[in-house]
C-alpha cells in the first residue's frame, strides 16, 4: 500500500552539489592512530579502583583501630573490676566512707563519672529539647521567608562554636552568673526537694554543666528536627489544613506527628553529642569524683576525667581505668549515634546528613 | 572514511529484562541509518550496544557479535578502545559544564593524553566547522563554557566533540528531541553533510525526520527488529503490517 | 446549633494558636541570644586583650605581663596542615568510593553509616586511641612514636577528618548529573580518568566547601590534643616534638590562676572564632549563591 504522507524528497543538503568539509582520506588519520595507539588501561583502572575501595576501608580501619586499643589498653582494669567498674564502689576500712576513686591506693570505679555524664547530659536534654524543638517549629513553619536564611545561619553559627570557647565563656561569664544569682535563687525556691543544696558556693557543678551542654547540643537538635520536618511532604500539611485546623494543630497533627521518629532520632543524637562532649564540661563541671544529689553539687563527668588525668596519670592501673572509662564512652556513643542515625535515616528515606 | 556494521545474534539484557532479542542486520558504511520505534521498543539500547555503553550499567548483559569493519568489538576489544572509534551523541546536550568550549570540544583528546597544542588547535576548528558551530562561537573558545550556550548550541558542541576524536562510527540516540525546530533543522543539514565521511546511526522518534535524513532504517517493536530497508521503501510501501501500522500512527 | 459551645472551643483552639506561635518566637529568641551574648562579650574581652604582640610573641613566663600566643598559632597551622594531608586525600577517596564504585552496595552502605557514626565519637576518645598508637605504642613500630609529638596531634585531627570529608564529598559527587558521566565514557576516556578530571572536577567547589568544614571542625578541637601533641610553651615546628595549638592554649590558660594567661586565652578565643565563623561563612556564600550549580 502507498503511503502518502511520506512522498517527500530526502534532504538534499543546504547547497545541493557542494563538496561536503573535509574531504575524508581513505586511510586512519594521525589523531586515529594516536588513539588507536592508547590502550586500554584496564590496569590503571583496577588499581584506581582498588585504591578507593581502600580509602573506603579506611573508615571501618579507624573505627576497628580505635577498638582495638581501647580494649588492649584497659585490660589491666578489665581483668581486676570486671563490669563492676561501672556499678560498684569501694569502702574506706579505716573511715567506712565510700571511696570511688583513689589512684594512690590504686582504687578505681567509674560510678561518679558515670553518674555525672548522666546527670549533665540529662539535664541538657530537659533544656534543650523544648527549646530546639520550639526554633525548629518557628523556622520551619513560622518564620517569614525573609527572616528563615540568617536565622538558620546564626543557629548554625552556635553548631560551629568550639567546646572550649564555651568553656571559656561558661568560666567566666555563665559560672558567676549561676553563683551570685541563679543558683540562690534555686536553694530558696527549690532547697526543699533535696536537689539544691548550697553545699557548693563556686558556682562550678552538674547544673552549670548541664545549661553549657544545653546551649551546644541545641543546633544539633534542631537543624535535624528542621530537617525531619521539611521532609513531612506538603499533601500532609494541606489535609490537616483542609479540615479547619489552626496553624499550631496543623504543625501538632499534620507536621510533628509525622516527623515525630525522626525527631526522637534528633533528640538522641544530641545525646550522644553531650554524653561526649569534653572541653566545656571539664571547666565548669568542678571536677571531683564524687555523687551527690543536689544538682549544684561538682562532680565530673567520664570525658572530663580522661581530659583532666590522663596525661597524668600515676600508674598503669590508672592509665588501664581512664582508658576502660573512654571504651565505655565509645561503646556507648556509637550504640547511642547508631540508633539516632537510624531512626532519622527511617524518616528521611537515606538523604545524606548534614547534622555536623 | 566509515565502516560498515555488522551485528549477529545479539541479545541484551537489563537484569531479567530481556529488552533485545536476536537483532541481526548489516549497518551500511558512509550511510545514514535510521532507527525507528515507539517508547521502550529496545531502540536506544541497540544503539548503546554498539559502543558498549550498555555494560556501564551494572545489571546489564549483552551477547551476540556485534562487528565494526573486521574488528569484533565484545570479543578482540575492550570498551574503552571502542568507544573511541565510535562516538556518541546523547539525547540531552550533556556538555562538561566546567569546561570552555575550546575544552569540551578537545576532551576526548587531551583526557587520553594528547598534547600537541598546535594541532589541538587545528582539530578544534575543524571539529566545530564541521559541526557547523565555529562561526557562533569563534571568539569565546575560551572564554565560554560549555554550558552558557543554548540548548541547539550545545547539542552542535557535543558533535564537535565526538567528531574530535576521529571516530569511524556517529552514533545519535534522538540527537535533536529536546531541541526547537530551527536547531533540529540544523542538526538534520549536519547528518546530511557527515554521513559522506562516517557511519552515522540515528535514533529518532520522528519519522519525517527519518525520511529526511536516511538511506536505510530499521523498525524496532518490543525488542525486536520489525523491518530493516531503504527508507523510502519503509515509509511507502512497507513489508510488515506492524511497520505500515507503526508509520501510519496507529500506534507509539 | 450550639453556638456558645463551639465558639469557646473555637476561641480555646485559636489562644492555643497563638500560644504556640509566641512560645515558639520564645525559643528561638533564647537560642539565638546566648549566640550574640557569647560573640559580644568574646568581640569585647578579646579585643581589649589583642595587640600586634599577640601574633608576634609567644607567652611570657608566669607573672611577666605581656607576650602573645604567636606559637599557637604557628601550632595550630602545623597541626592543621598536617590533618589535612591525612584527611583530605583520604577522606575525597572514600567519598569517591561511595559515589563512584560502591552506589548501591552494601559494602558502600555499611562504610556511609559508619562514617556517620564515627562523626559522633567523642574526640577524646580518639585521643586515647592515638595516644596508644604513636605515643606509647607497645611496639615503637615508627621513628615519631614513643612520646607526645605534633605527628601524633596530626594524625589524631586527621583521623577525625576524614568521614566528614568523606560523606560531603559523596554528596557533591552524586550532586553530578550522570549525563556527564555518559559524555567523558562516551568518548573513550577510561574510566579513572573521567572519574577525576571530569566528575571530581566538577563537583570540586563542593568538595572543597566540605573540606573546609571539616578543616574548620577541626580547628577548633581541643580534647584530642591533650595528650598527642600535648602543647609548648615555647616555639617549635619540630614534627617530632610538642607542639603548642590555639585551642590547647586557650584551654591551659583560661584555668590558670594569671591574670595575663587568662587576657590571652580571650584574644585567642576572639582570634579563633573569627577564624571559624570567616570560614562557616565563606561555605554558606559558595552554596547558597549556587556556585555548585555549575553541575547542572
Amino acid at each position: 500500500m502507498r503511503i502518502s504522507q511520506f512522498d517527500i524528497q530526502p534532504k538534499s543538503g543546504p547547497e545541493a552539489g557542494r563538496e561536503p568539509a573535509g574531504v575524508a582520506s581513505a586511510e586512519a588519520s594521525p589523531i586515529r592512530k594516536f588513539l588507536l595507539s592508547r590502550g586500554h588501561s584496564a590496569f590503571t583502572d583496577r588499581g584506581f579502583h582498588l585504591l578507593m575501595v581502600l580509602c573506603g576501608l579506611s573508615i571501618f580501619g579507624i573505627v576497628a583501630l580505635i577498638a582495638f586499643e581501647l580494649v588492649l589498653r584497659s585490660d589491666m582494669t578489665l581483668h581486676k573490676f570486671g563490669l563492676d567498674f561501672f556499678f560498684k564502689a569501694f569502702s574506706d576500712p579505716d573511715t567506712k566512707q565510700t571511696v570511688y576513686w583513689d589512684p594512690f591506693n590504686g582504687l578505681f570505679s567509674a560510678v561518679p563519672f558515670v553518674y555525672g555524664t548522666l546527670v549533665s547530659s540529662f539535664l541538657a536534654l530537659l533544656m534543650a529539647v523544648p527549646l530546639a524543638v520550639g526554633v525548629a517549629v518557628f523556622l520551619t513553619e513560622m518564620c517569614p521567608r525573609a527572616l528563615r536564611g540568617p536565622l538558620a545561619f546564626l543557629t548554625e553559627l552556635l553548631a560551629a562554636i568550639p567546646s572550649v570557647i564555651y568553656g571559656l565563656w561558661a568560666v567566666f561569664v555563665l559560672v558567676p552568673l549561676m553563683r551570685e544569682h541563679v543558683n540562690p535563687l534555686l536553694v530558696g525556691a527549690l532547697g526543699w526537694t533535696g536537689f539544691f543544696n548550697d553545699d557548693n558556693p563556686t558556682g562550678l557543678g552538674f547544673l552549670a554543666s548541664g545549661v553549657i551542654l544545653a546551649i551546644m547540643i541545641l543546633p544539633i537538635i534542631s537543624s535535624l528536627t528542621r530537617e525531619v520536618m521539611s521532609a513531612v511532604p506538603h499533601s500532609q500539611r494541606e489535609a490537616v489544613l483542609a479540615l479547619g485546623a489552626t496553624r499550631w494543630e496543623m504543625i501538632r497533627m499534620g507536621v510533628l506527628r509525622n516527623a515525630r521518629i525522626g525527631i526522637v532520632g534528633a533528640i538522641i543524637l544530641g545525646l550522644g553529642r553531650a554524653l561526649g562532649e569534653t572541653m566545656a564540661v571539664t571547666m565548669v563541671i568542678g571536677n571531683s569524683p564524687q555523687i551527690h544529689r543536689s544538682l549544684l553539687s561538682t562532680g565530673s563527668s567520664m570525658a572530663s576525667v580522661i581530659a583532666n588525668e590522663y596525661a597524668e596519670a600515676t600508674s598503669d592501673m590508672h592509665l588501664s581505668a581512664l582508658t576502660e572509662i573512654g571504651l565505655a564512652l565509645f561503646v556507648v556513643t556509637i550504640i547511642v549515634n547508631g540508633l539516632a542515625q537510624l531512626l532519622v535515616w527511617a524518616v528521611t528515606r537515606g538523604a545524606p546528613s548534614q547534622a555536623h | 572514511m566509515g565502516v560498515g556494521i555488522e551485528v549477529g545474534n545479539l541479545n541484551a539484557w537489563y537484569g531479567t529484562n530481556h529488552t533485545l532479542q536476536d537483532i541481526n542486520l548489516h549497518i551500511p558504511a558512509n550511510h545514514a541509518t535510521a532507527l525507528i520505534g515507539p517508547s521502550g521498543c529496545g531502540k536506544s539500547t541497540f544503539v548503546r550496544c554498539l559502543n558498549r555503553m550498555h555494560e556501564t550499567n551494572p545489571i546489564a548483559r549483552v551477547t551476540g557479535s556485534v562487528r565494526i569493519g573486521d574488528l569484533d568489538i565484545y570479543a578482540d576489544a575492550k570498551p574503552v578502545e571502542i568507544r573511541r572509534r565510535v562516538g556518541m551523541v546523547f539525547q540531552r546536550p550533556n556538555p562538561f559544564p566546567t569546561m570552555s568550549i575550546y575544552d569540551n570540544v578537545a576532551a576526548g583528546l587531551k583526557l587520553n593524553g594528547y598534547s600537541n597544542r598546535r594541532v589541538l588547535d587545528e582539530i578544534v576548528e575543524k571539529s566545530l566547522r564541521n559541526s557547523a558551530l565555529w562561526d557562533e562561537v569563534k571568539d569565546d573558545l575560551r572564554k565560554k563554557s560549555g554550558a552558557s550556550l543554548s540548548g541547539g548550541q550545545q547539542q552542535r558542541l557535543c558533535i564537535a566533540r565526538a567528531l574530535a576524536v576521529d571516530p569511524e562510527v556517529l552514533l545519535m540516540d534522538e540527537p535533536a528531541s529536546a531541541l526547537d525546530p530551527v536547531s533540529t533543522s540544523k542538526i538534520e543539514d549536519l547528518i546530511f553533510e557527515l554521513k559522506s565521511q562516517y557511519t552515522i546511526v540515528i535514533v529518532t522518534h520522528n519519522m519525517q525526520q527519518a525520511a529526511r535524513v536516511a538511506e536505510k532504517t530499521g523498525f524496532f517493536l518490543n525488542g525486536r527488529m520489525v523491518e530493516f530497508d531503504s527508507t523510502h521503501k519503509i515509509f511507502t510501501n512497507p513489508s510488515d503490517k506492524r511497520t505500515e501500522d507503526y508509520i501510519t500512527g496507529r500506534f507509539g | 446549633m450550639k453556638s456558645r459551645e463551639t465558639s469557646f472551643r473555637s476561641r480555646v483552639r485559636a489562644a492555643t494558636d497563638h500560644l504556640a506561635t509566641t512560645l515558639a518566637i520564645l525559643a528561638t529568641v533564647v537560642v539565638v541570644a546566648p549566640l550574640l551574648v557569647i560573640f559580644i562579650y568574646l568581640l569585647v574581652k578579646g579585643a581589649r586583650s589583642l595587640n600586634l604582640a599577640f601574633f608576634t610573641q609567644i607567652p611570657k613566663p608566669p607573672g611577666e605581663v605581656g607576650g602573645g600566643m604567636a606559637n599557637a598559632i604557628l601550632g595550630s597551622a602545623i597541626l592543621l596542615a598536617l590533618s589535612s594531608l591525612i584527611g583530605v586525600p583520604i577522606g575525597i577517596g572514600g567519598g569517591i568510593f561511595l559515589a563512584e564504585f560502591g552506589r548501591g552496595t552494601k559494602l558502600a552502605n555499611g562504610v556511609r553509616f559508619t562514617a556517620d557514626v564515627l562523626n559522633g565519637v567523642p574526640s577524646i576518645v580518639m585521643g586515647v586511641a592515638v595516644y596508644a598508637l604513636i605515643v606509647k605504642p607497645h611496639v615503637s613500630w615508627l621513628p615519631f612514636t614513643g612520646h607526645f609529638s605534633a605527628f601524633a596531634g596530626g594524625v589524631a585531627l586527621g583521623f577525625m577528618m576524614i568521614p566528614t570529608v568523606c560523606r560531603t564529598t559523596e554528596e557533591m559527587l552524586l550532586m553530578v548529573p550522570n549525563a556527564v558521566r555518559e559524555a567523558a565514557l562516551g568518548l573513550g576516556v577510561p574510566n579513572w580518568r573521567s572519574v577525576l578530571s571530569i566528575t571530581v572536577r566538577t563537583a570540586s567547589p563542593g568538595i572543597i566547601t566540605g573540606c573546609m568544614l571539616a578543616f574548620a571542625r577541626v580547628a577548633g578541637e581541643t580534647a584530642p590534643l591533650i595528650f598527642t601533641a600535648f602543647g609548648n610553651a615555647f616555639w617549635s615546628s619540630n614534627l617530632n616534638q610538642p607542639m603548642a595549638a590555639l585551642p590547647l592554649q586557650i584551654y591551659n590558660y583560661a584555668l590558670s590562676p594569671y591574670d595575663d594567661w587568662r587576657r590571652l586565652a580571650w584574644a585567642g578565643a576572639l582570634v579563633l572564632i573569627v577564624l571559624i565563623v570567616l570560614a562557616v561563612s565563606l561555605v554558606r556564600y559558595v552554596t547558597s549563591r549556587g556556585v555548585l550549580k555549575g553541575a547542572s
